[in-house]
């Protein structure tokens, strides 16, 4: 197929690897905006997430929020906030942490809120304070949607970092708009191949790291655990541990 | 901020484009409706078949949108300002997302209730059309809801190469600094998507009147 020789062609030409706009300094550029976001998304997202999903209360805030923000179009307000304030990082890394926001904050309540309830009420029987009840309890056993919730978030930055671009951005993005302006296709495939792979790889590092760090005892009895309990008539079931995305209304925006 | 009137003053483009963005964005869910309850079938019946189809469909769900869009031409030989490769690139997204929810859904359909169509002499075929596919509405009704809504805010993604409905107003917006165009297709959007939103809801709740009969129908956002 023609357009794979010129895919090749590309990356087998040394200038595309070398200088500001070789693909190692794009690549820097995309992780450095996509972690930034990412951060700030949790240092936002992660508490809020927990103290909802602890206590119950502003629960139809997250599920109406993860919702509402599907249906914004992220480009529209990425330009906006370019517009307004400047070609720059800060509005950029600001659109991108309002991306990173919701699926952190879903997949720290929804993690909350599937934990047996029997076991939260074993550690308060065997006396735990309110604390390490969330700290040790909760929050071991909601790390499979808690690390779901930030493969989503990452997945969904990385793509819209690519988006980013067009707003004159650095990341594998520009190889895309780039190409765009000048009718170069080979260039744009490219960068859209980069994206692919940034972001597969990502996602990949991210599920061994889930599967490290999530109690083996998750693993092997979560599915079976939950799947018998009444209410899932109408609601599909809950997530399994190795699963990224918890229920569908809860489940990460497509970007 | 918003110059009122230019509102007026270009409704005719304005209603092309949002002609484009349902265009563009709603032939997906109905092709990949059609497309994802046969796969969703198979991959309930075949748990070697499942295991295939449910990691590919998360597979290229992972792959961002606008890799799709630039990809395609490549692939099929369409000119990248077609609004074919739009369509496909969101099917193929609405077909990953639906396939497992199609599975997922005939999975839960309670092993008794089959067992009794059975009994009654209901064939297999009719089986899954008249007892399997009505009890598996609610949770499709939910994937069709959240594949609807993200194919209405990606379309605009589209106008980045060329096509986009609404999603030219942004573009646009940008390159003339003229963020009234901006406002208006992004809140266009916005509204787009809600009002398709809540139709799959009511048409949801239209076709399953047994759910709110039932005992426990828990009313969800």
């Amino acid at each position: 197929m023609n357009i794979l020789n010129q895919l090749v062609s590309w990356f087998a030409d040394p200038a595309h690897w070398s200088g500001s706009g070789g693909v190692p300094i794009r690549l820097l550029e995309h992780l450095y905006y996509s972690g930034l976001a990412l951060l700030i998304g949790l240092v936002v997202a992660l508490p809020i997430g927990l103290a909802v999903g602890h206590t119950g209360k502003g629960s139809f805030l997250i599920v109406g929020l993860a919702n509402g923000l599907r249906a914004l179009p992220e480009l529209g307000v990425l330009i906006l906030l370019v517009l307004f304030m400047g070609i720059g990082l800060i509005p950029v890394v600001i659109a991108l942490s309002i991306l990173a926001i919701p699926p952190l904050l879903a997949g720290a309540y929804a993690g909350i809120r599937n934990v047996d309830p029997a076991v939260v009420d074993a550690a308060r029987g065997v006396g735990m304070r309110e604390q390490q009840v969330l700290f040790k309890v909760e929050l071991p056993n909601a790390l499979p949607l808690i690390l779901g919730g930030l493969r989503s978030a990452a997945l969904q930055v990385i793509a819209t970092a690519a988006v980013a671009s067009f707003v004159s951005f650095g990341g594998f993005g520009r190889y895309i708009f780039d190409g765009l302006r000048i009718r170069d296709y080979p260039q744009m495939a490219a960068g859209a191949l980069l994206v692919a792979a940034l972001a597969l790889a990502v996602e990949g590092v991210l599920a061994l790291v889930q599967r490290s760090v999530v109690s083996p005892g998750l693993r092997a009895s979560g599915g079976a655990r939950r799947s018998p309990t009444a209410d899932v008539a109408s609601t599909p079931e809950p997530a399994q541990p190795d699963d990224p995305s918890p229920a569908p209304e809860l489940a990460g925006v497509k970007r | 901020m918003i110059l009122w009137d230019w509102i007026p003053r270009n409704l005719g483009t304005i209603g092309q484009q949002l002609l484009q963005h349902l265009q563009l964005s709603l032939i997906p869910v109905v092709v990949a409706l059609v497309v994802s309850v046969p796969l969703g079938w198979l991959a309930n019946r075949s748990p070697a078949l499942r295991a295939v189809l449910v990691p590919a469909a998360g597979l290229l769900y992972t792959i961002p949108s606008i890799v799709l869009f630039v990809m395609l031409p490549g692939v099929l030989g369409t000119r990248i300002d077609s609004p074919l490769n739009i369509q496909i690139a969101l099917t193929v997204y609405t077909v990953a997302l639906l396939v497992r929810s199609v599975a997922d859904a005939l999975a839960a359909v309670p092993s008794m209730v089959v067992a009794a169509a059975t009994a009654m002499g209901f064939r297999p075929g009719r089986r899954f059309v008249s007892v399997e596919l009505p009890l598996a509405v609610p949770v499709l009704i939910a994937g069709l809801r959240v594949a609807t809504v993200s194919n209405i805010s990606l379309v605009s993604v589209g106008a980045l190469i060329g096509v986009g409905g609404l999603g030219a107003l942004l573009t646009q917006g940008f390159q003339e600094f003229f963020p009234t165009k901006i406002i208006i297709g992004v809140v266009l959007i916005v509204v787009l998507a809600l009002l398709a939103d809540a139709l799959l809801l009511l048409l949801g709740r239209y076709i399953t009147p047994w759910v709110r009969a039932g005992a426990g129908a828990r009313s969800k956002a």
